[in-house]
């Protein structure tokens, strides 16, 4: 009987190390400290300074609402969800990729995950900060929005938990500590080498105190392992969790067009590869201007341009079973919505997003774009507006042609949720800048497990084994 | 172990340095062997290796992350049972008070954030963290232990030390520098 030794070893294609050869410890330590130590290039002034201007035009439209209420908004009878929703659901499945690359490629032990999780990570928090912003805006009143919470209160009402509105109240504050502590907990051992390093004795007191004292004692490894392991765990469902809930949002919903028992996984597909083109979009330029070719190499940009194809071939099968469910479920509303995407007033928002999602994205089976920088960096700025596109067709599309015809009405975005919308991108880079000037962007301990030791050939990882 | 007052020994312990990882377990092992029980060691990453060597105990953060996650579900859903229920019944399009399966949602979230924040605070108070002050960091080369070099201390209140035994026994096993650790 033919056993697999018998066909001889298998010939493995290339693969572009996860490290660049000739690190060591204190190389890796010295080159992904020194970013954070050795104060912030000119460049990093001025575009910081361009975030800080548009979280500025986000502070002034939140005060145009606070002073004048939603209706400063496009959204009115028939489409109630507008930009708010776009926007959260477009934030929150950019967050995904953070959590993705943090938990679940740990737990698959996915190597190369290591340079670029901690970014990963702090872009999920900041992304789930901007996505945070529109439901609690969108109550009108935000300095009311604890209301949304269970607690004993004087007007003797709770919750009413079989609305998925309360459902995803539950799911994003979750994640959004749980992602929290994650980072931090991933932190501790890196500020306790900037405490090491730094020089000034302000800037050692205030990498000390978060440090919390860590030594690297073995006692606190051992635990350390531990719960980072179980929180990589209890994060993996919570990801797909929080998707999943958003989806319900709409799945819950009778509106032709939202009610559809495929929306779960295709919404945790697009999240993932929204968060995965978002992952690139900032990656490439931040790796070219602090020189971290050597941290974030071929290998990683071939491995996510891969993970997008297949989350974004996933989507492209969700569109596709959508009109398949609008025919087969010979639901007259249903087929109309299918007809409505593609013929009605906003088919060219539809046309765009099958080219940025479903047909530019095919570019990514060519090996040399998958390794081009100026490629990917492309093919992700057309997922980044494809993904919001979907968005858009899901949401107003379905409103404003519902099930009377005397009840339609078209959407659009005033030029306020324009600029909450821009404004929430200056709240993410602005807080991303100051993430990559104060905290090193790279997780400095794991990086250290996958090279050599300083004087020994062996790579420190198979030491542990 | 509490030690009395004038029981005190006059400095923390011996701390040894070492350039490898291979070094530094087989010195964990050989430190174990002679029956040194007050060890611990300090290195750049985890080293799984260190924890068979100095024959450390389980873990006990997945008892605590399970006790969190079963108290949090729980509590999850004791809180909706009661408030749809009995504190605030209301009629939601014909479904029973009690409509268990709209509850699993905020019931799985709970449950994973009690585990979650039992994970993080468990690992913590169990490690002893936040500790402001430890002696290891009195010896100055320490601060490369967040770097390339790997650390072993053996405490000089464990009842086999001996100064310049000790010291010898750390220099044989080829520790490139031996310090005294102040208090």
């Amino acid at each position: 009987m033919a056993t697999l030794d018998d066909f001889g070893p298998a010939e493995k294609p290339y693969k572009p190390p996860v490290v660049a050869p000739g690190h060591t410890p204190a190389t890796v330590t010295d080159k992904i400290s020194a970013v954070v130590l050795a104060g912030a290039p000119k460049w990093w002034y001025a575009a910081f300074g361009v975030s800080f201007f548009l979280l500025m035009i986000f502070m002034m439209a939140v005060t145009k609402l606070l002073l004048e209420g939603v209706g400063i908004w496009g959204i009115n009878q028939p489409s109630g969800w507008g930009f708010d929703i776009i926007n959260f659901v477009w934030w929150i499945g950019i967050g995904h990729a953070g959590t993705l690359i943090s938990a679940i490629l740990l737990l698959l032990r996915q190597e190369w995950r290591t340079s670029i999780n901690r970014f990963a990570e702090a872009m999920t928090l900041f992304a789930v900060a901007c996505a945070g912003m529109y439901p609690v805006l969108h109550t009108g009143r935000p300095w009311l929005a604890y209301w949304l919470l269970p607690y004993p209160n004087t007007m003797g009402l709770w919750p009413q938990f079989r609305s998925p509105l309360v459902w995803d109240v539950f799911a994003v504050s979750t994640y959004a500590t749980v992602s929290l502590m994650f980072w931090y907990v991933g932190l501790v051992p890196d500020l306790a080498t900037l405490r090491d390093r730094a020089k000034h004795k302000l800037a050692k007191i205030a990498y000390g105190v978060p440090a919390m004292g860590w030594r690297g004692s073995a006692k606190h490894w051992h635990n350390y392992e531990t719960a980072y392991l179980l929180l990589a765990g209890l994060s993996t469902p919570l990801v797909l969790s929080v998707h999943t809930v958003v989806s319900f949002d709409f799945a819950i919903g009778i509106i032709p067009g939202w009610h559809a028992t495929i929306f779960p996984p295709y919404f945790v597909a697009g999240a993932i590869y929204a968060g995965f083109a978002m992952v690139l979009t900032l990656a490439l330029p931040l790796r070219a201007a602090f020189g971290l070719h050597d941290f974030i190499t071929e290998r990683h940009l071939q491995n996510m341009a891969k993970v997008m194809l297949a989350t974004g071939l996933i989507v492209v099968y969700g569109y596709a079973m959508e009109f398949f469910f609008a025919w087969y479920s010979g639901n007259h509303y249903e087929a109309f919505m299918a007809v409505n995407r593609v013929l009605g007033p906003y088919k060219w928002h539809w046309l765009a997003l099958i080219v940025c999602n479903a047909i530019v994205p095919q570019l990514l089976w060519i090996r040399k774009i998958r390794s081009s920088t100026f490629w990917l960096f492309f093919v992700s700025m057309f997922i980044n507006v494809g993904m919001w596109l979907e968005r858009f067709i899901i949401i107003p599309v379905s409103l404003s042609r519902d099930f009377l015809p005397s009840s339609w009405g078209m959407y659009h975005g005033t030029i306020w949720d324009w600029a909450t919308f821009i404004g929430t991108m200056g709240l993410f880079l602005s807080l991303l800048f100051l993430f990559v000037r104060l905290l090193p962007m790279i997780s400095i301990f794991e990086m250290r497990t996958l090279v050599p030791d300083a004087t020994k050939g062996a790579s420190s990882k198979e030491v542990a084994q | 172990m509490s030690s009395t007052p004038h029981a005190r020994p006059s400095i923390f312990g011996l701390m040894a340095e070492f350039h490898t990882a291979e070094e530094l377990i087989e010195a964990a092992h050989q430190v174990h062997a002679a029956g040194f029980r007050h060890v611990d060691t300090y290195t750049p990453y985890p080293i799984e290796e260190i924890a068979h060597a100095l024959d450390l105990p389980r873990s006990k953060v997945p008892l605590i992350v399970l006790g969190g996650g079963i108290t949090g579900g729980i509590a999850g859903y004791l809180l909706q049972y009661w408030t749809s229920v009995i504190e605030y019944p209301m009629n939601i399009g014909g479904r029973p008070f009690h409509s268990w399966p709209a509850f699993i949602v905020p019931t799985f979230e709970m449950t994973i954030l009690f585990a979650a924040l039992s994970a993080v605070l468990g690992m913590f108070a169990l490690n002893g963290l936040p500790q402001p002050y430890h002696p290891a960091f009195n010896v100055p080369r320490f601060a490369l232990a967040s770097r390339d070099r790997y650390f072993l201390v053996i405490e000089a209140r464990d009842p086999k030390f001996n100064l310049d035994e000790t010291r010898r026994l750390l220099l044989d096993l080829h520790a490139s520098e031996v310090s005294e650790v102040a208090h």
